[in-house]
């Protein structure tokens, strides 16, 4: 199980995941699997539906390019912890693409990787529920000083 | 001596709070085995044969004498009173308690000191010349790079969890005493046809189970551009470095299935958008980080020293450590002395704690309170007056330091092998006895001139057998212990993986066979021939004959 939180702390996840089995008939906020967003990619641009879409870790993320006006929240998922991919596409997606919306990081998130992630720019963070989450929220920042620059949007 | 900054210093405390909680976590059952696995590597703490390892960063080789100290202090009362220097400029502890390592972490912060990113899959720290900023032949002190580039990688966001380990190393001399072109990432500052300072810098090198020299990526980087020029490859590496198999996730694998000329191209697209933005070092910049560094404030002293000449006359031992362990420094009545420590009696690299209390003491008094780590495993004083070497060395014969062994058949390079590690195939400590006892005789040693013997236990080339003028590689037979032999290696600027001589040669009789390999270097040398040069002339083949006619 996993909880959803962000830098304030625990938050109600009002997105559905679409896959096979859930239709997107009925939902608001939908996140569409990138590989079927690439196939759908016109079919979802009229959609009236609030759109975010979920990455694969291999996924380039400059093909996304045009369509992030389109994207309110991106999921970057992390099949194990140690897989760091997801760090770049991040950064990429923030710095070089200019994506303002919700950064998501979804998958084996570790407390202990929390401040890297929020630096790299993601802002919402699926954590394991079994953790005590004020602790977890706290970890988000065990650094006051860094020596890279900082993407964190908390500003 | 670098001087941290109230943000370096907030980096290393708040770090160790970090492991502190880590680690409870862990000992209450709250973190994973692997989790806390890869937590505890990225703080230089390794799980061994019998006990934890904590590898201690010594960043770029240079380090303070209330540094050395401290670990002294450590060894003795964390540890079984004894440290090891590494082929990577850093100090081991091999036997502290887990639950005591953020304690010790604790400490070396208050000396400034720390064991972050010693381990793991993260930028590992930066090693140098040990002579960096004293030797003559320099273009400029590569120091201040290599800390620039230590903050730039320290606790990276990004970059924290990389397909594989990621070494640099970096050289301001034409001689290359780092090894750059075995490293990940080697650079060598330079200066173009305008004069100006630069960097060339090459990629894909190491060792390890696939042995690769590095391939120049730039020839000329300027100054203001190196971070982001490494921010450009280390972001091409994250995004495309094989995660599937350990064994094929280095750089060296990928810029090898790119080719260079593509993956240059690929880093320099990258890098066209990262040139110009934060990245970019300002001269502020770099003036901050050059002001950090404490100055040595050198004596203005004559040229050559009348009394060091007359004791080298009288005394023999003496005379044969000058020459042998000190080099010229770059400051007119100053010399670099090395400190080997490839004594008998004990594993190459291995220091005990009263040794370290003592040798600071003696940089107090003789090296303005500074020491090296080099990437052969000895320590170095930078800057001696030539007219205290006599009392250094007489400071040094007391703690049996005063080997005159350096650059020699004697000075070994050695992982600990099945000793310590639970990776190796075979004992290396060992097999360096038994070799550099057989050459004894100081007069013999000189005689053999620069050979570098270097031994791994196993395939990962911890002991960088490759670039060993002779390199034993320890492989396993049914439980027996085998040494396979490769000849012609270099780690030097003229860098190239040594040639395999034949099959593998039983534990006991691996002595002889490397007696027989220099005996045939004596007999085959002409006109003063180094080793290197005497087997680049005549091949395999009078080797092979000899070493193979007495074992089989």
């Amino acid at each position: 199980m996993h909880t959803l939180i962000d830098a304030h702390g625990t938050i109600d996840d009002d997105w559905v995941l679409l896959d096979e089995e859930i239709p997107a008939v009925g939902r608001n906020k939908v996140i569409v699997p990138v590989q079927r967003w690439t196939d759908e990619r016109d079919i979802w641009k009229e959609s009236e539906k609030v759109l975010g879409v979920l990455l694969e870790p291999s996924f380039d993320v400059s093909l996304l390019r045009p369509d992030l006006n389109k994207l309110s929240l991106i999921a970057i998922p992390f099949s194990v912890f140690s897989d760091g991919r997801g760090f770049s596409q991040a950064r990429l997606l923030r710095e070089r693409y200019g994506y303002s919306g919700l950064l998501r990081a979804t998958g084996d998130v570790l407390r202990d990787q929390l401040s890297f992630l929020a630096r790299c720019g993601f802002d919402q963070f699926s954590v394991y529920s079994e953790h005590d989450i004020e602790a977890v929220i706290s970890a988000l920042a065990p650094f006051t000083v860094g020596y890279q620059p900082d993407l964190r949007q908390s500003a | 001596m670098y001087i941290y900054s109230p943000v370096d210093q907030a980096i290393v405390d708040q770090r160790v709070s970090q492991f502190r909680e880590q680690t409870e976590r862990y000992l209450d059952g709250k973190l994973n085995e692997e989790v806390f696995k890869q937590l505890r590597l990225r703080n230089g703490l390794y799980v061994q044969r019998h006990a934890p390892m904590l590898r201690i960063a010594v960043p770029y080789g240079v380090m303070s004498s209330l540094q050395l100290r401290t670990i002294g202090r450590i060894a003795r009362e964390y540890d079984k009173g004894y440290a090891h220097v590494t082929t990577r400029q850093n100090f081991q502890l091999n036997w502290p308690a887990l639950e005591s390592v953020p304690d010790i972490l604790a400490e070396l912060a208050e000396v400034q000191m720390h064991a972050m990113q010693t381990s793991g899959n993260c930028i590992r720290n930066v090693t140098c010349d040990p002579l960096a900023g004293v030797a003559p032949d320099e273009i400029e002190d590569p120091r201040i790079w290599c800390e620039l580039i230590r903050q730039w990688s320290t606790l990276h966001p990004e970059f924290s969890f990389l397909p594989r380990k990621f070494k640099f190393a970096l050289t301001g001399s034409e001689v290359d005493r780092a090894a750059i072109q075995v490293h990940d990432i080697g650079i060598q500052v330079v200066r173009n046809e305008e004069g100006k300072v630069g960097f060339t810098v090459m990629v894909g090198g190491g060792l390890g189970r696939t042995p690769v020299i590095g391939k120049t990526i730039r020839g000329f980087l300027p100054r203001k551009d190196l971070i982001s020029y490494l921010e450009a490859i280390l972001r091409v590496y994250n995004l495309h470095g094989r995660r599937d198999n350990i064994y094929k996730a280095r750089i060296k694998i990928l810029v090898n299935a790119l080719g260079i000329d593509e993956f240059r191209r690929q880093v320099e697209n990258e890098w066209q958008y990262l040139r110009d933005g934060e990245l970019q070092l300002s001269d502020a910049e770099i003036e901050r980080v050059a002001q950090s560094f404490r100055d040595i404030a050198y004596k203005d002293l004559p040229i050559g020293d009348s009394a060091s000449h007359d004791k080298r006359h009288s005394n023999p031992l003496f005379n044969a450590w000058y020459r042998q362990n000190t080099v010229a420094h770059k400051v007119a009545g100053y010399r670099i002395a090395y400190v080997s420590l490839k004594s008998h009696g004990q594993a190459p690299g291995d220091i005990r704690d009263d040794q370290m209390e003592k040798l600071a003491d003696l940089a107090d008094t003789y090296s303005f309170g500074e020491l090296r780590a080099t990437h052969s495993q000895n320590l170095v004083f930078a800057h001696v007056e030539e007219g205290q070497l006599y009392e250094l060395w007489r400071g040094l014969m007391q703690l049996k330091l005063a080997k005159s062994n350096l650059h020699t058949v004697q000075d070994v390079i050695c992982c600990p092998g099945l000793d310590f590690c639970g990776l190796a195939n075979t004992t290396s400590i060992d097999v360096s006895q038994d070799i550099t006892e057989r050459f004894d005789e100081l007069d013999e040693l000189y005689d053999l001139g620069d050979i570098r013997i270097k031994i791994s236990g196993c395939m990962n080339a911890c002991g960088h057998h490759h670039v060993g003028h002779i390199g034993l590689l320890g492989v396993d037979k049914k439980g027996e212990h085998w040494y396979q032999i490769t000849l012609g290696g270099s780690s030097e600027n003229n860098a190239a993986l040594g040639t395999r001589l034949g099959p593998a040669i039983a534990k006991e009789k691996i002595g002889d066979a490397v007696e027989n390999i220099i005996k045939t270097y004596v007999s085959q040398r002409q006109n003063g021939e180094s080793f290197l040069q005497t087997f680049d002339r005549v091949g395999l083949s009078p080797y092979k004959e000899r070493v193979y006619a007495h074992t089989h």
